[in-house]
């Protein structure tokens, strides 16, 4: 474990008040391995596998089993009977396979940086928020912000999702295999969303940064978000990741429409108000 | 927060027992609010009028000396009333002491008796009807649904609702669902916060309509009544009402033979749909839903502005 430094901060110069009681502040060495892995994460084999069944179990009781199964080194869990039940396969922060036999509810698989999660059924609200690494495979429909806030990983939804899918995208790539419902990609910062299907209207509203390709019609444009030009490169990366889920493009790749920020509400320059208006 | 249930059985007659069905489904939704619970279900038409109406708050009955005359006294009223207006009294059940259960024989004016009984002190028809029981009390649903016996209701369909209160009091009231005064057998559960239910109550009181509470989730019954009375059919005045109603919802809406689900334009309140050949029930989550089956089912969220009605 990091060694805790209590006055770390203090000398680069973070804060001057003393900091009393526990702490959770944490620094990185490079003289330290365990830096290099999250707290609760776990070394596993996937060739080891185990099963839960949930049929009977609380959310906190189905993410404590898929834990202790992850802490004796377990890699492959399949999880029978989630019953869409909320908040479940969340904060995972290591390799895994994890299989749900099922649907899940709300907030599925949030938190998670690094396993490979295949849900076979359908997933609610906000599945895979915050997601740093991996993947998560939805055989059904989705509910609405779908990948919030995520910012790495591939998040693959094979049939429609709802609205404000990706909001707040901050990375990593969306794969819709349907269409999506209003303001999908609203608010995105970075990352890429391939939408196969039609998309709700106020696409990309206010946008930063990010690419959105799209398979179907587009009801509306939200503000900010403009037409771009497909490339080669384009089309050689949407087909590779299709492939890869086994996925099709109805009209093909080629005819996508590729989507971007027209950057006017872009301010990510260190100029003050008063500054920036002397430029402009 | 709020949770809403709905379900249609399309073939199953009056042999589905709705009453337990919605109770589990409610139940499972009881994270979405707890403060109060109610059932709008439709079942055998018996060919009478069924009235269900309360003559005083559930709170009341705690900390006031002389409710049990007062109560005693409006029950003799209404049954005077009722008398004066030619109305014949079939039966009569009182599942509480505030809430009662009338059958009655009566064609006339419904408006004009609703009035003439919501005229006494305390007395609030909660609905009107040839097969709508609504039933709305404070509690989860296995409360509720064991003081009223509801778990062995047997009907088409129905909607429910469970309430976390943000707009008004947590009382009978303010809770859902709210019958679409003075259609007979019309209620409405709305989830969401309505922004403009002021200016729109004004209007629709300065044309007649009455609000028996202060919760904007009565304007949709209210507006759809409205409507219904200027010749709209449901899927119409619901549709009417994307555009008339400002904020975010997600409504259903039961008539004798439809169930109705509406969706705000932001698409900001959740509801999961499960479409079967025999039945379609809706929920704010799928978890409830999934009360009803053992297996995997397929479900869709609905899309921004959408209206869907189904008949039974």
């Amino acid at each position: 474990m990091a060694t805790l430094k209590k006055d770390k901060s203090h000398e680069m110069g973070l804060h001057d008040e003393q900091l009393k009681g526990r702490t959770q502040q944490r620094f990185f060495s490079v003289d330290e391995s365990e830096n290099l892995t999250y707290f609760h994460s776990f070394d596993v084999d996937t060739s080891k596998s185990g099963t839960i069944d949930a049929l009977e179990m609380t959310p906190r009781e189905i993410n404590g089993e898929i834990r202790a199964l992850m802490e004796k080194g377990i890699g492959d869990i399949r999880v029978d009977n989630p019953m869409s039940r909320h908040g479940v396969g969340v904060g995972i922060l290591n390799r895994l396979n994890l299989t749900f036999s099922d649907s899940l509810g709300y907030f599925g698989c949030g938190l998670i940086d690094g396993p490979n999660v295949h849900i076979k059924g359908r997933v609610g609200w906000s599945c895979a928020e915050n997601m740093m690494a991996g993947t998560v495979v939805i055989d059904k429909n989705a509910g609405s912000t779908f990948g919030a806030a995520i910012r790495g990983g591939d998040l693959v939804c094979k049939g429609s999702v709802g609205a404000r899918t990706g909001i707040d995208q901050k990375g990593g790539t969306i794969i819709v295999g349907g269409k999506t419902g209003a303001f999908s990609g609203f608010m995105m910062q970075r990352g890429r969303m391939i939408i196969c299907g039609d998309a709700g209207m106020s696409l990309g509203d206010s946008m930063y940064d990010g690419t959105i390709y799209v398979g179907g019609e587009v009801e509306d444009l939200g503000v900010d978000c403009v037409p771009g030009e497909m490339t080669e490169l384009d089309v050689r990366y949407i087909t590779s990741k299709l492939d890869l889920y086994d996925m099709k493009a109805p009209k093909g790749v080629e005819k996508m429409q590729k989507y971007v920020s027209g950057k006017q509400l872009w301010n990510y320059d260190n100029l003050e108000p008063s500054e920036k208006k002397l430029v402009l | 927060m709020c949770g809403i249930v709905g379900i249609i059985h399309k073939q199953a007659g009056k042999g589905a027992n709705i009453g337990e069905q919605m109770t589990s489904m409610l139940q499972a939704l009881k994270h979405r609010g707890p403060d109060s619970t109610g059932y709008a279900m439709y079942g055998e038409d018996t060919g009478n009028q069924i009235m269900r109406f309360k003559v005083a708050e559930a709170a009341e009955l705690e900390g006031s000396y002389d409710i049990h005359a007062a109560i005693e006294g409006r029950l003799a009223l209404i049954d005077s009333r009722l008398a004066e207006l030619g109305v014949k009294v079939v039966k009569k059940e009182s599942p509480t002491e505030y809430a009662h259960r009338y059958e009655i024989e009566f064609s006339g004016d419904i408006k004009k008796m609703a009035d003439f009984i919501e005229d006494i002190e305390s007395v609030e028809i909660l609905s009107i009807g040839n097969s709508l029981e609504l039933v709305k009390d404070l509690g989860d649903a296995a409360v509720v649904s064991k003081q009223y016996g509801l778990n062995s209701f047997n009907g088409t369909h129905g909607i429910g609702h469970t309430r976390m209160a943000t707009e008004s009091d947590v009382d009978i009231r303010s809770a859902h669902p709210y019958w679409a005064y003075p259609f007979s057998d019309v209620a409405v559960v709305h989830n969401g916060q309505l922004t403009n239910y002021f200016t729109n109550r004004r209007a629709l009181e300065r044309k007649g309509h009455r609000f028996s509470s202060d919760c904007d989730s009565e304007l949709i019954a209210v507006y759809i009544a409205d409507r219904m009375n200027q010749g709209d059919d449901l899927e119409t005045a619901m549709k009417g009402s994307i555009e008339y109603l400002d904020g975010v919802f997600t409504y259903l809406v039961a008539t004798k033979d439809e169930l109705g689900m509406a969706k705000d334009v932001m698409a900001a309140k959740p509801m999961v749909v499960y479409e079967g050949d025999d039945m379609i029930a809706l929920a704010s989550e799928e978890v409830a839903i999934r009360k009803l089956f053992d297996h995997q089912i397929d479900t869709f969220d609905p899309y921004h502005g959408e209206v869907r009605v189904w008949q039974h």
